[in-house]
């Protein structure tokens, strides 16, 4: 038995019926084709698929859609405004903070959230912040930059 | 223009960071079904039913095909053959490798049934439903124990497990460096099993144009071309002009995306059998289970020593694990990867080595980042240390005393490899100065004082990359040459597409590739797109790994635009009724003019136009601007590394903390310094990942007991300091770039930095050597135990 869910993505309102068990996850890549959250893992790790739900940075698989319903969800796809990059999104960029892009959105994701309010971030914070997002290239260096950098501080 | 050694900012990197990289999972078709596969929960069985009735019941699947129907064919999707071995020294025992089992299961996950349905939630549903009846028989997993005479067989055509016997060397001359040695340093290791896990989980779509018999295969792939060819020629037997391969966006390969894996047969066999585009995507637990694992060594080693620290003869016996069935490139790597490295960047004047290639149930075992030359580092740099240890000599010291000096190269090692060019005492004199070398002393016998573990670990360590050329490489049993394409093509207003047979997927090549050709030809990047990881747009190709794409890759580049220039200057020196020796091709900004007039000059997009218009060519000059070349390197390149790492041990838990991690890399010229420190510094920690934390575990059974992310330790953000990384930089004269490869030296020399360093801060208590990784249980432990009295 499907269920009426309305999720409000990146400032756009969606309705739709769901089976309960579908995740998060997959509502926005399957539902609404907002592949910009990456899937690594089964066992909620990876933080490839992190996105923030109603304000709070959330690993999407762990999600399910019908826990969304009424909620507000911002995805990679909605972290630039008006062509303009997040500053997060510049830094990485600037400091070299990705190779294979895959675990990046969701590394941005978290990051934002990481350091919202926390402008003079220290590199020990952001380090221990980030375990919840495995990245197999980079060796964290230059996203640890990067997240300094995209603190503003 | 100079872009050439300078950290130019990503290309690729707006896509990326907004979320719309074109990875294989993101593909979406119209009338797609989805696929899921049904897997083996045993290591060793046979297959005595399958019944699908109550999983074909379930509402929305579509069909489901097991391993014999893979076979045998349909009316609409002929058989499958098996998949091939694409390095096979001579006298190789190959097993037969079917996309999905067939009477027989080898290892947890082996394929045993397809299922297709509407959507992927419910062909898990149905895989669930689907009854097979196994009967258990016996499993080996340790390389050693099965190839012990008697072990139960894994194929019962291949006598003892064991599929090859590689050796190298010249076995006299070492058994009499041994007996006229001063000192013999003996080590039995095990280089553990690792599971890649690129973060992107592998994934393929395919779709089937009936009418045309076309077919197109997406697939997470660092190589299209090359399963292009295997499936053309020996799995789908879909002729390769009617069979595209792409491989788009790439989320991290590390070896572990080379090889023709099982669904890229499965998924475009299912597309041409239901006439509808399928798609797969593994899932992380699916992905440890069937994606090659890396490493898995036992070996026997021994260094002969001469009582003033000077190395005579090097012998090792080492047991590779090669998994249930040979992987496509799988002989390659405990062999001519291997056994050609074990001089590191020594002078051995002796060296034996010898491999034996074990078929166990376990997942296939392939290259992984290093792949061979990380374990042949191990072990002779582990060896280094002890020799250091049983001599009184300090580390650094007995490495100088027999690194290969400079005037030497090129260096014919023992081993048949011949080292390009190097500066090693060079190296280490950058890596003591980075790292302040006798002051991290000084600070450690003051805390060794205080009674606390600190160890500092040195490595100098050497890689091959860039294997070629191919007529080497076929010799050694390659099935494939190790060449490769490049093709630039210059359009009429100027602008260029240019095409690469290397595949990038993270190493930034269209960047570094925009940077090399903008340089040969004096135009900047803008104008310039880098195309890859197609098939229909790319003629052929042979991929990337072995850190070979800037070497060869982009050398084919080089070459093409040097043809360019050439054709370039021709038209320019007809138009301006001048001879072709007096031009000047102007590098710095794409303009072509007689020697000593730059104020009458023709520009690159100005000539690229006439070249297209045609009404103005020299004669026997054919219209359009387009040049193509197959670049087959002279021999590999030798990049090499040395490293100082300091830990600090918990003496009450074990745990083992990074306090500095100092590395200098010769990988020859640069073309992106920010990407290159990139790759080196991913390097390392994928390399501390093997040191400390990282272990691919079987029972006994042959259960993968590391089977998930919650059991299988990656390393993450927390466990690092900042990098201290040098570069020295000798040119390498085998390739026109002078460049070597970046990608895997870091890895290669990380490990055994580390372990060394680890070592180092338990050798008070009397600690030999803890095989890897080297957790915190394990190393406490092995201190409890030495406060007992008893020896490691």
């Amino acid at each position: 038995m499907n269920i009426p869910v309305s999720i409000t993505v990146n400032g756009v309102q969606h309705r739709r019926d769901v089976e309960p068990r579908l995740l998060l996850v997959h509502f926005l890549r399957d539902m609404l084709g907002l592949t910009g959250t990456n899937i690594g893992c089964d066992t909620s790790q990876c933080g490839a698929c992190t996105v923030h739900l109603d304000g709070m940075s959330v690993k999407s698989c762990t999600v399910l859609a019908v826990q969304a319903d009424g909620s507000s969800v911002t995805t990679i796809e909605g972290l630039a405004q008006n062509g303009k990059l997040h500053p997060m999104q510049q830094a990485f960029w600037d400091h070299h903070g990705l190779q294979c892009g895959y675990c990046t959105p969701g590394m941005i994701m978290a990051a934002v959230k990481l350091v919202e309010n926390n402008p003079s971030i220290s590199e020990a914070e952001i380090r221990h912040g980030l375990e919840g997002n495995l990245c197999r290239c980079t060796g964290y260096e230059n996203i640890v930059k990067s997240v300094k950098a995209g603190a503003g501080g | 223009m100079g872009y050439v050694g300078k950290s130019v900012k990503r290309v690729e990197d707006p896509r990326f960071i907004q979320g719309h990289g074109k990875y294989v999972a993101n593909i979406k078709l119209p009338g797609m079904a989805y696929a899921a596969i049904k897997r083996s929960p045993y290591a060793h069985a046979e297959i005595i039913s399958i019944n699908t009735e109550k999983a074909e019941n379930l509402e929305g699947v579509v069909a489901i095909f097991t391993g014999r129907d893979l076979m045998e064919g349909t009316k609409l999707s002929g058989p499958c053959g098996a998949l091939p071995c694409g390095f096979v020294p001579p006298n190789t025992k190959v097993p037969t490798r079917h996309p999905l089992a067939v009477d027989e299961v080898n290892h947890v996950g082996d394929g045993v049934a397809v299922v297709v349905a509407e959507s992927a939630y419910i062909a898990y549903d149905a895989l669930d439903l689907i009854e097979v009846d196994y009967k258990p028989l016996p499993a080996v997993v340790d390389a050693k124990a099965a190839a012990q005479e008697g072990a139960p067989l894994v194929h019962a055509e291949i006598a003892n497990n064991t599929s090859f016997l590689w050796t190298l060397g010249d076995k006299e001359a070492t058994k009499k460096a041994f007996a006229e040695a001063d000192h013999v340093i003996e080590l039995e290791l095990i280089n553990q099993r690792l599971i890649p896990n690129a973060i992107e989980p592998r994934a393929a779509v395919a779709q089937w144009d009936k009418f045309a018999g076309e077919m197109t295969l997406w697939t997470t792939s660092q190589n299209p071309h090359i399963i292009r060819l295997l499936l053309s020629g020996f799995t789908l037997g879909i002729p390769e002009n009617k069979l595209r391969v792409v491989s788009p966006d790439v989320g991290g390969g590390f070896g572990s995306k080379i090889f023709h894996y099982p669904e890229e047969v499965i998924i475009p066999w299912l597309a041409r059998a239901l006439d509808r585009p399928v798609k797969w995507v593994a899932s992380r637990s699916e992905s440890f289970m069937t994606d090659s694992h890396g490493r898995d060594h036992i070996t026997n080693c021994k260094l002969a020593v001469k009582s003033d620290g000077t190395f005579t003869g090097l012998w090792v016996s080492t047991w590779a694990n090669m998994g249930a069935y040979l992987s496509t490139f799988a002989p390659l790597i405990p062999t001519a990867l291997y056994i050609t490295l074990f001089s590191g960047l020594y002078k051995i004047p002796a060296i034996w080595g010898e491999t034996r290639g074990v078929i166990t149930n376990t997942v296939p075992v392939d290259a992984y980042r290093g792949a061979g030359r990380p374990e042949a580092s191990y072990q002779l740099e582990r060896l280094v240390d002890l020799a250091a240890r049983e001599l009184g000599m300090d580390v650094v010291e007995i490495r100088r005393k027999n690194l290969i000096p400079e005037n030497e190269f090129p260096y014919q090692t023992p081993v048949a490899m011949i080292y390009d060019s190097g500066n090693y005492q060079k190296l280490f004199d950058t890596l003591e100065e980075l790292a302040g070398y006798q002051e991290m002393r000084k600070e450690q016998a003051k805390a060794r004082q205080e009674g606390r573990l600190v160890g500092i670990g040195v490595s100098g360590c050497i890689e091959a990359s860039a294997p070629g050329p191919s007529p080497v490489v076929t010799s050694l049993g390659s099935a494939i040459g190790l060449y490769e394409s490049g093709i630039v093509r210059v359009h009429p207003t100027g602008q260029l597409s240019v095409f690469t047979g290397s595949h990038a997927h993270g190493q930034g090549h269209e960047t570094t590739f925009a940077q090399v050709v903008a340089d040969e030809l004096g135009l900047p990047m803008e104008a310039i797109q880098i195309v890859h990881g197609d098939t229909d747009r790319i003629p052929f190709g042979t991929g990337t790994y072995g850190s070979r794409s800037a070497a060869i890759g982009a050398s084919a580049l080089v070459r093409s635009a040097e043809k360019i220039r050439e054709k370039v200057t021709r038209i320019a020196a007809h138009q301006l009724e001048a001879n072709f020796e007096d031009m000047v091709y102007d590098q710095d900004n794409g303009t072509i003019y007689v020697k000593g007039s730059p104020d009458k000059s023709k520009s690159f997009a100005e000539i690229a136009f006439t070249s297209y218009y045609a009404a103005n060519l020299p004669p026997g000059i054919e219209p359009g601007l387009e040049a193509t070349t197959y670049y087959d390197p002279s021999n590999f390149t030798f990049p090499n590394s040395a490293q100082i790492v300091q830990v600090e041990i918990d003496k009450h838990t074990g745990a083992v903390r990074i306090e500095r991690f100092v590395a200098v890399d010769d990988v020859g010229k640069t073309i992106n310094p920010m990407i290159v420190n990139g790759q080196i510094v991913g390097g390392i920690v994928q390399g501390v990942g093997q040191a400390l934390w990282e272990h691919g575990v079987y029972d006994e059974n042959g259960q993968l007991l590391s089977g998930s992310l919650m059991n299988y330790a990656l390393p993450r953000a927390d466990q690092f300091p900042m990098m201290e990384t040098g570069r020295i930089e000798t040119p390498s004269p085998h390739n026109p770039l002078g460049v070597k490869g970046a990608g895997e030296m870091g890895t290669i020399a990380a490990t055994v930095t580390v372990a060394n360093a680890v070592m180092d801060a338990l050798a008070p208590l009397g600690i030999r050597h803890i095989d890897m990784p080297l957790t915190a249980e394990k190393i406490w432990q092995a201190i409890q135990s030495s406060q007992n009295g008893g020896a490691n």
